[in-house]
């Protein structure tokens, strides 16, 4: 499969186009007449690449994985749930005003079961890119999500989310239709939604577009997956006004899924297969439905108002804070 | 999202720190207005109407009844989750520059006489930028709220979630949201009140739950930063592109708001959306 490489997979491309050419029927002849044992050549050459690529892929870097995150070919989330799902339906619209196609929604089954599933969508090409915004959505997709997850709690569904976006748009449009007003909305009625929820950050979770379908009771990461407050570029702008150090503001982030599972504030990392989520897309949902599966079982096991509960303690949790020194003015909490 | 962008610098000082100039050049009109006028109209030019910028405590005292404050969570200090580069060092020069431990200060007070669980956020801490301190007592206000069965107003002034706290200060975000829809859920109303300048996540949490929301006039307010938009778009904005303006215009707001009005406007909503006193009972 020909993949697009980065800087850091140089040696990976190297190894890999040697090992094609000496794999070319021509070459064989060519080994054979020299008296070369081409089949013993091959499997050490593959051997290396297997170490190479458990090398390079188990020490990304966090701006590394930034580029993984985003890159084209990984698999987006029609991907995902085209490879996922038994099936899925499409829903449109936030009965307003508009049909935002940087968010899809819709109507789905896993193993059978049936579910709402909603998620950002980048596009392809250029013209799908254009078409959905580049999966940064507006007020309108924000509401379409929401809609389709307030219907299917109505009838007992559980709701998936894939969250895969550089952030919501921040457009004129956007701002005339309040799209900070629907991402706050999203936070809100996510928070109290009464079904079983899982969030899944499959590429990037880009802010507050990001987290508008991320409040859930069980938030997954892809390996490579990251998820920021503000992009790296930004970030490094504003810190030091010079975007080429974003791979600085990319480890001073934090914006790993492995950052993120040692600061308590998602659930679990999902595995990719070696090289990344693009290398073998049909593998990397395996393992996204089998993590799906299993906390679906757990929390839709659960009583209703047990479910809202825990999810709104998990909320309540996330902050980090410094010496409380005693409050000699103040009367003590809950008095 | 993150606030970076501060938008309009004012070179006003609040109420109570001013004593270390007598003049400023006020940032609506450009014209140099003396400190003593600022203090005597709420920091409002007397010349041009220009809203400068309140400290929390000045805010407060404006707002609620003389006296009748009790503050919570006065000491709740900031950490340093990601051993960000340098934020230790700006939580010290904002705590010198502001003298509070983070951007919030909330507590219990009452608006002509009714009783309401309180926050103002202060922007001469990091941009009044929500960490987990701010997101802490913003949701802490709203379980108050529910407690004691207090209405909550909260005046935002920030530039939106604090990056140097990264994915958790984004959480913020969804915790305080999901405070709002309990204090909802308990039947107790939230008014938003938004000052100069709420953008990013705050806006895109929090203050845009409000039962009611005021604002005040000429404050910048948006998702993202202007420049931001000017930058990635190149689109021709209106002139009023992201000011309480242009949120009411746009259906965002529901009134805006003078600061010399806004205890009165806040004391009038709070008798309507009492619980207490309806019809036919
Ligand atoms: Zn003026």
């Amino acid at each position: 499969m020909a993949v697009s490489a980065f800087e850091f997979e140089k040696p990976i491309a190297e190894l890999e186009e040697l090992l094609s050419a000496l794999k070319a029927p021509e070459k064989r002849a060519e080994a054979e007449a020299q008296g070369i044992d081409l089949d013993e050549a091959i499997a050490t050459l593959e051997g290396q690449l297997r170490q190479a690529m458990r090398q390079v892929y188990g020490h990304l870097t966090p701006w590394e994985k930034t580029l993984m995150a985003r890159h084209k070919d990984r698999p987006y989330s029609l991907d995902m749930i085209r490879l996922i799902f038994d099936d899925y339906m499409e829903m449109s619209g936030d009965r307003l005003c508009a049909n935002d196609e940087a968010i899809v929604a819709g109507f789905a089954h896993l193993a059978g079961k049936p579910l709402a599933v909603t998620g950002q969508q980048k596009g392809r090409d250029l013209k799908e890119r254009q078409r959905r915004n580049f999966g940064s959505a507006r007020a309108e997709g924000f509401r379409k999500a929401l809609r389709v997850a307030q219907l299917a709690a109505r009838f007992g569904k559980p709701v998936v989310s894939f969250v895969d976006t550089a952030g919501a748009a921040a457009d004129l449009r956007a701002e005339q239709h309040g799209v900070s007003e629907a991402i706050a909305r999203n936070l809100a009625a996510f928070s109290v939604l009464p079904v079983p929820t899982v969030a899944v950050v499959i590429g990037e979770g880009g802010s507050g577009g990001a987290i508008a379908l991320g409040v859930a009771d069980r938030v997954l990461m892809l390996e490579h997956a990251i998820y920021s407050v503000i992009a790296p570029e930004g970030c490094a702008a504003i810190l030091w006004h010079d975007k080429a150090k974003a791979a600085e503001a990319a480890d001073a982030l934090r914006l790993t899924a492995q950052n993120a599972l040692e600061l308590g504030l998602i659930d679990e990392v999902v595995a990719e297969p070696l090289g990344g989520a693009h290398r073998d897309p049909a593998a990397a949902a395996a393992a996204v439905r089998e993590a799906l599966e299993r906390h679906l079982a757990e929390i839709g096991a659960m009583d209703r108002q047990e479910l809202l509960d825990r999810r709104y303690k998990r909320l309540r949790s996330f902050g980090v804070f410094g010496a409380v020194a005693p409050d000699a003015e103040a009367p003590a909490e809950g008095e | 999202m993150a606030a970076g962008w501060f938008g309009r610098r004012s070179k006003a000082k609040a109420m109570e720190s001013v004593p270390e100039g007598i003049a400023t050049k006020c940032g609506g009109c450009g014209e140099i207005v003396f400190a003593k006028d600022l203090d005597r109209n709420m920091q409002v030019c007397l010349k041009c109407g220009h809203h400068h910028r309140l400290s929390a405590r000045a805010r407060l005292a404006i707002t609620v009844d003389e006296e009748s404050l009790v503050e919570y969570d006065r000491d709740l200090a900031p950490s340093d989750p990601l051993a960000f580069p340098d934020y230790v060092a700006k939580q010290s020069a904002a705590e010198a520059k502001s003298g509070l431990r983070d951007a919030m200060v909330t507590g219990v007070a009452t608006i002509d006489g009714a009783p309401v669980s309180i926050g103002a956020a202060d922007f001469a801490f990091m941009g009044g930028s929500m960490g987990s301190v701010v997101g802490e007592k913003v949701a802490r206000a709203m379980e108050r709220g529910i407690e004691k069965r207090l209405p909550v107003v909260i005046f935002s002034a920030s530039g939106g979630a604090r990056m140097q706290e990264g994915l958790v200060a984004l959480m913020q975000m969804a915790k305080t949201s999901a405070a709002a829809a309990r204090l909802q859920a308990a039947g107790l109303p939230f008014i938003s009140v938004l000052t100069d300048p709420t953008t990013g996540g705050v806006f895109a949490s929090y203050a845009s739950l409000g039962d009611l929301i005021l604002a005040e006039p000429g404050a910048i307010v948006g998702f993202a930063g202007r420049r931001v938009g000017n930058q990635d778009l190149g689109t021709h904005l209106p002139a009023n592109f992201q000011t309480s303006e242009f949120q009411l215009d746009h259906g965002m707001v529901d009134r805006i708001v003078p600061r010399k009005d806004m205890r009165p406007t806040l004391a009038y909503l709070l008798s309507f959306l009492s619980p207490e006193e309806t019809h036919g009972r």
